[in-house]
């Protein structure tokens, strides 16, 4: 089932995507601005952003199904202008939007791919896909009536069946249970531990945990990349647990002292958070010493990290 | 990189370029025969149409109605109108009793033709002054009343044979000096149906094949899987070609129905070679299957794709030859309709069915469809977007 090995790119480098300088603008509008990344074999990469921020063309860009305004980069190899037709054969591309065909059967999509991808026996490579996904008894259901969750996971199992060395999956959990979640991403761990590198966009904070490395793309620009750690250590953030009475209103209050760079309520906590941790301290010196609420230091996490990455650079779009 | 010898990687590729037809061309027959309302839409509105418009349309109508303002009660008067009666083209069923009368009932439109015969005018003929009979023929439509006055034409040469002996004999017209021969070939009865008929057959394959096809793109971009198609390692060509090929059987077997139920039903013959017919029938589909496709790439919608079918088809009846006669029309529009698909596929099918043509007859038309064929097809391709750009 795996790709012809005569095929295989020069690369057999650990770098799989490597890109330099892509932009591309839609009527004017820059949806993607100078974007450079390295991805290697074999890493669970995650790309988050707001809504817009230009994950998806990013990835469309990757797999030959737009043209990068400028810039220039190899994926598995290949030169992402030119060898679309080569990408394509070895990369899986998993649409935001269930895309397989509604009119057709489970085991009629899956021997399509198979077909388009000239495995030798699409029956079987489509029978061994169906085992594998555990969708034996629904096999002759037409895909369209197929719930989230099963819909994903068919397009999951689509997007492996011709064996890619590159997945690219657009936000493949949005709007999935948590059970279907997780399992998915069980799926996606085995995958990479097999060595297939996947690039992932997605919205969930513990999505981006799960991930080897993780990118944050906004308004076009790549903020930051590494992994999760290291993205927490850039960002430079102090950040105190605030519990007790009246958290509501105190947060209003500390949104708008010098130095709170941001406020976010945790469940029955208080992250309290800023840049610079002097000012930080200074400002909030009278509130952590005359209470009622109690301050510990605390860490910040991903999100705080996160949230505070949006607000940055909607501020400097502003 | 590979040392392995050019041709056989090539014959390779192509190997490898059909299954991906194929697959394209299953996953078309399983989504078409899923929908089973267009399926059978596909096979009994042509039938539907053909027996509609083929027992429907005539272009030479008999038993017109028709009123008289007789004032003249000879034997003269009755044998005009009793061979006016045996033509089969009038139904003389209301008299008027004013020249008033007359006008109005053609003008309402309640008959189609008047007739008057003056006073006296038995008495007149006899004596040689050559009295006028008044046919007055609504020719608003000039199909309808053109039947009937040439008919009148005819009529008048015999209609008096049988008074005019004896003493008048003098008065009956003389033969012409030489003979004309006329040969009606290939439809002697000038029976509307035999080419109708085969005429029909190309409009409704026209416009079947344009809209399934016409669809089959747009269909894909809105419901969201071009996406993953372009990610996917299938080339344009092979998509198109993938595509059509289950409308290339679905119009054959429409073809198929249509000329069993001609032959049978409407009694056309097939004088020339069955074989040709289908061949050429099939390259004809196979140009309007193109064309719809072409528009299926350009359209951004299912709605926008409609509408250039439908632009497509007007002139394709109007202007091919199927409706008015393609001679009739002025030049710029005859070269508007050489470059229909229509215009040279009913020359075909008439040709082959009525006249017996083969194909070295046609040679001319078949060369047209293909390069019509081929261009669509080229432009569909280029005009494919294989990105979302």
């Amino acid at each position: 089932m795996s790709a012809d090995p005569a095929a295989l790119p020069a690369s057999t480098s650990d770098i799989v995507i490597d890109v330099h300088g892509l932009t591309k603008s839609f009527g004017g509008r820059t949806v993607v601005r100078d974007l450079s990344m390295q991805v290697q074999r074999g890493l669970i990469y995650g790309f988050l952003g707001p809504n817009g921020s230009g994950k998806t063309t990013t990835l469309r860009m990757l797999c030959g199904l737009l043209t990068p305004d400028d810039g220039r980069g190899t994926c598995l190899g290949y030169n992402i202008r030119t060898q679309s037709a080569e990408i394509k054969r070895h990369v899986g591309y998993m649409t935001q939007r269930f895309s397989l065909y509604a009119d057709l059967s489970i085991r009629e999509n899956l021997e399509f791919v198979a077909r388009v991808y000239n495995i030798a026996d699409p029956h079987a490579a489509a029978r061994n896909a169906i085992q594998r996904l555990d969708l034996e008894s629904r096999a002759g259901q037409l895909a369209g009536e197929l719930s989230g969750g099963w819909k994903q996971r068919l397009a999951l199992g689509a997007c492996i069946l011709p064996g890619p060395q590159l997945l690219l999956l657009d936000e493949p959990t949005a709007g999935v249970d948590p059970k279907a979640r997780r399992d998915f991403w069980d799926e996606i761990h085995v995958l990479a531990h097999d060595g297939i590198t996947v690039l992932v966009s997605t919205h969930y904070m513990d999505e981006a945990e799960r991930c080897h490395e993780i990118a944050y793309i906004a308004y076009g620009d790549l903020i930051t990349q590494g992994s999760v750690d290291e993205v927490i250590a850039n960002a430079h953030l102090t950040t105190y647990n605030v519990t007790g009475p009246e958290l509501t209103a105190l947060a209003e209050h500390l949104k708008s002292l010098p130095g709170v760079d941001m406020v976010a309520p945790f469940g029955t906590a208080l992250h309290v958070s800023g840049r610079d941790a002097e000012r930080l301290d200074v400002a909030t010196h009278d509130l952590r010493k005359s209470g009622p609420q109690v301050w510990t230091p605390g860490h910040a996490s991903l999100e705080d990290v996160f949230i505070d990455l949006m607000s940055r650079t909607k501020d400097n779009f502003a | 990189m590979s040392a392995g010898p050019a041709v056989p990687r090539r014959t390779q590729g192509l190997k490898r370029s059909m299954e991906r037809i194929y697959a394209a061309f299953i996953k078309e027959l399983l989504q078409l025969r899923r929908d089973r309302i267009t399926f059978a839409t596909m096979i009994f509105i042509p039938l539907f149409q053909l027996f509609l418009f083929g027992y429907a349309i005539n272009t030479d109508p008999k038993h017109l109605p028709t009123a008289v303002l007789i004032q003249d009660e000879s034997s003269f008067a009755r044998s005009f109108l009793a061979a006016m009666q045996v033509s089969e083209y009038f139904d003389i069923g209301t008299s008027a009793a004013s020249g008033d009368e007359l006008d109005h009932l053609i003008l309402s439109g309640r008959v189609q033709f008047g007739v008057q015969i003056p006073a006296h005018f038995g008495r007149d003929l006899i004596r040689g002054e050559r009295p006028a009979v008044l046919v007055i023929a609504d020719a608003s439509d000039p199909v309808a009343a053109g039947g009937a006055v040439a008919a009148l034409q005819g009529l008048s040469s015999s209609v008096f044979s049988r008074e005019l002996t004896g003493p008048v004999a003098n008065l009956a017209p003389k033969p012409l000096p030489y003979e004309l021969h006329v040969h009606r070939r290939y439809n002697p009865a000038g029976e509307t149906r035999l080419n109708i008929v085969p005429g029909l057959m190309g409009t409704i394959l026209t416009l079947t094949m344009l809209i399934f096809t016409g669809l089959s793109v747009t269909r894909e971009v809105e419901r969201g899987t071009m996406e993953s198609l372009l990610a996917m390692p299938i080339r344009p060509v092979e998509i198109m070609l993938g595509k059509i090929g289950p409308y290339l059987a679905i119009g054959g077997l429409q073809a198929g129905l249509i000329l069993a139920a001609a032959k049978l039903l409407f009694g056309v013959p097939i004088i020339g070679s069955l074989a040709v017919l289908v061949a050429l029938t099939l390259l004809f589909i196979l140009a309007n299957l193109a064309v719809g496709y072409t528009f299926s790439t350009i359209a951004a919608s299912q709605l926008q794709a409609m509408q250039m079918s439908f632009f497509f088809f007007l002139p394709n009846i109007l202007l091919s030859g199927f409706m008015f006669p393609f001679r009739g029309m002025p030049g710029w529009a005859q070269v508007i309709g050489e470059v229909l698909p229509l215009t040279h596929y009913l020359r075909i099918v008439r040709g082959i069915m009525l006249k017996g043509a083969d194909f070295m007859d046609l040679e001319a038309d078949v060369l047209a469809l293909a390069a019509f064929t081929l261009a669509a097809m080229i432009i569909a391709v280029l005009q494919f977007r294989q990105t979302l750009d």
